[in-house]
């Protein structure tokens, strides 16, 4: 299914602590990426695609449009998906995800913005955060083929076309043109895939360093 | 850790080109005429041939590699001075995930204690009417079947010593058409038309650690043969879609920085390191014919050696494999690790030239051959881990009375007396934790 990418808008991390951010010592355990779509109807989505770095535990929240003029509410459409089996160990930690629409837990229409909220619990880690996000929506539908009708409609038979004089017998040339067919698919399909293997340039390996780049 | 295996190859490229230019000698050149005609004729007896090769050595050696493996560090990872419980009081600092000896006995179930095992229920004591037999007849089955993945199931309680080659065969897809053995022909013209410089250094490896051992000088000529080919063998640079590593690229002679004439060196791609030849000299006991020595070789190598000395995050990765040994060891000994650590005996060091080589050359071959018909079954080199494991377990007795790192080293200098199978058993089935 075809797929295009949405411009989009994303904000920098919010960091959700509690207590005093000065004073206290541990790192959070909690971010917050707004996603926005300026100058972009409100669509539907179709997929979610981005690089994780080390987040263990994504939650996405959308706000949709509402029709007859109710104010907008934050819906959870992903909670607690995990990215890293292990907060503490590597796994998963900098693997490239997609998320499609139907792992959603509501429908994705009229999108106006999302809201992704990613946690790592383990304190090993220095940083965290998601990059490259693409958002997607459905493409337009590949238009149906019309067939020429000709194709679904095969003429009946027609009245051989008179032999001309001095051409050989058609029916037998066509036997015979199939026999080099089959004899020339005989050969391709037997032909051997084994790479001959060269790995000098016109038969000259003379060589002083190795390079660095 | 790519850019560490990228640092590390650079390491690698400038080693060898100091050697080039040290001893003026080329990295390849085309050989004369009559230099060919007499390396065809003592093809079969290379090992004869006395060459100077005191002035090479080789590019480097496991231990160089273990010290860039130590200094792996994650940039985002908190490696603060007070200790954490996620301290890794080993030398590996990477927090890769390994499993533990519950996952390790579900993984490898069929060498528990209920199963009849080679290396075990075949010794002489055991009535053969109770496991061999049946064995036997169980892999001759699957030989006349053909059919590969069974025989990747059966393999892994150990194959019977006349049915190896052909098992082993089998599970690696290596049939030998008469295109492979012209392929092998073509190679070996390209060695004698050829002359490279990893040339040397495979000699001087061979040299210094096949030619050494009382198990496989008899092979000598035979490594010659196939490590030689293997050089120019472009076919294998086929595996580094999967490696992280990439092959060293050069230009021919006065044409530097022109794509066209930007070549890989050697043809495969591989630099071998001290002990590379330890790969192939086990395998000459199994097969005969250099071709299909060769090709078997080759497909040990692309499917899993290569994983023994590249850097990558994969599970059979060295990285990994030194991570679940010293785990391992940590959890289910830890009196023996903290003693180890504080004589300053590491148990890496000791351990990690065993798993670089697969165990080869320091075990006996049959029981090498039991190892390597479990890491063709389980298609996972994980077990090299459990067996160094297993190896610290069983000496552990005499571990703990040693106060430095040269003691440790001699009570595990010789490992040619263990059994292989039954230590794994133990370790994994029988310890209890």
């Amino acid at each position: 299914m075809s797929r295009v990418l949405v411009p989009c808008h994303v904000k920098s991390t919010v960091a959700l602590q509690v207590g005093d951010m000065r004073t206290s010592q541990g790192r959070p355990g909690v971010l917050v990426v707004d996603v926005t779509f300026p100058n972009v109807a409100p669509f539907e989505l179709q997929e979610i695609m981005f690089k994780n770095y080390y987040t263990a535990f994504l939650s996405i929240r959308v706000r949709q449009q509402t029709p007859l003029h109710t104010p907008s509410k934050w819906v959870t459409c992903l909670r607690d998906y995990c990215l890293m089996p292990d907060p503490h160990s590597e796994e998963g930690a900098q693997e490239y995800v997609s998320l499609f629409k139907h792992q959603m837990l509501c429908d994705m229409t009229r999108v106006l913005e999302l809201r992704l909220i990613l946690r790592q619990p383990s304190p090993l880690w220095l940083s965290f955060t998601v990059e490259e996000l693409q958002i997607y929506q459905q493409g337009p539908k590949s238009p149906s083929l019309t067939f020429p009708k000709w194709l679904s409609h095969p003429v009946s038979n027609e009245q051989p076309v008179p032999r001309l004089e001095g051409l050989p017998d058609p029916s037998r040339v066509s036997s015979e043109v199939q026999q080099m067919w089959a004899l020339t698919e005989m050969i391709r399909a037997s032909h051997s895939s084994t790479r001959i293997g060269r790995f000098d340039v016109d038969g000259c390996y003379d060589l002083n360093l190795l390079s660095y780049t | 850790m790519r850019k560490a295996q990228g640092s590390w190859e650079k390491r690698i490229l400038k080693s060898l080109n100091s050697m080039c230019t040290e001893l003026s000698i080329p990295l390849a050149r085309k050989r004369p005429v009559g230099e060919q005609k007499e390396l065809l004729n003592k093809w079969n007896e290379m090992g004869t041939d006395e060459p100077d090769l005191s002035l090479f050595r080789p590019v480097y050696a496991p231990k160089d590699f273990l010290e860039v493996l130590i200094n792996l560090r994650n940039p985002n990872y908190e490696n603060g001075d007070s200790l954490s419980f996620r301290t890794h009081l080993g030398l590996i600092q990477v927090p890769l995930k390994v499993k533990d000896i519950p996952e390790l006995k579900e993984c490898f179930v069929e060498l528990g204690l209920t199963t009849g095992q080679l290396g075990i229920d075949d010794s002489t004591q055991v009535p053969p009417e109770l496991f061999e037999n049946e064995h036997v007849r169980i892999g001759q089955k699957v030989l006349v079947q053909q059919d590969s993945a069974a025989a990747q199931q059966y393999i892994r309680q150990g194959s019977p010593t006349a049915l190896r080659a052909e098992l082993w065969a089998l599970i690696l897809n290596i049939s030998s058409q008469p295109e492979d053995i012209l392929y092998y022909e073509q190679l070996k013209t390209n060695v004698i038309q050829h002359d490279l410089l990893v040339d040397s250094l495979i000699y001087k490896d061979v040299k210094l650690t096949a030619s050494n051992d009382d198990y496989y000088f008899v092979f000598e000529d035979y490594l010659y043969q196939v490590l030689l080919c293997f050089s120019r063998d472009t076919s294998v640079l086929g595996h580094f879609a999967y490696n992280s590593a990439s092959p060293p690229k050069s230009y021919i002679r006065g044409k530097l920085g022109l794509e066209e004439y930007a070549v890989f060196y050697p043809p495969n791609g591989v630099i071998p390191f001290h002990g590379f030849s330890m790969y192939v000299a086990p395998l000459c006991f199994l097969y005969h014919e250099p071709y299909k020595l060769y090709q078997i070789f080759r497909e040990m190598y692309v499917r899993f050696f290569f994983r023994l000395h590249s850097i990558s995050s994969h599970p059979s990765g060295i990285v990994s494999l030194c991570l679940l040994f010293e785990t391992l060891l940590q959890t289910y000994l830890p009196q023996l690790f903290y003693h180890l650590r504080e004589i300053g005996a590491q148990p890496l060091r000791i351990s990690f030239k065993w798993m670089v080589r697969a165990f080869s050359g320091y075990l006996a071959t049959d029981q090498l051959l039991l190892l390597w018909d479990r890491i063709l079954g389980y298609n996972s080199l994980e077990i090299l881990a459990v067996l160094a494991a297993a190896v610290f377990a069983f000496r552990a007795v005499n571990l703990m009375e040693v106060t430095s790192l040269a003691a440790a080293e001699a009570v595990l200098a010789d490992l040619s007396t263990l059994k292989v199978m039954p230590l794994l058993q133990i370790f994994l089935f029988a310890t209890v934790t």
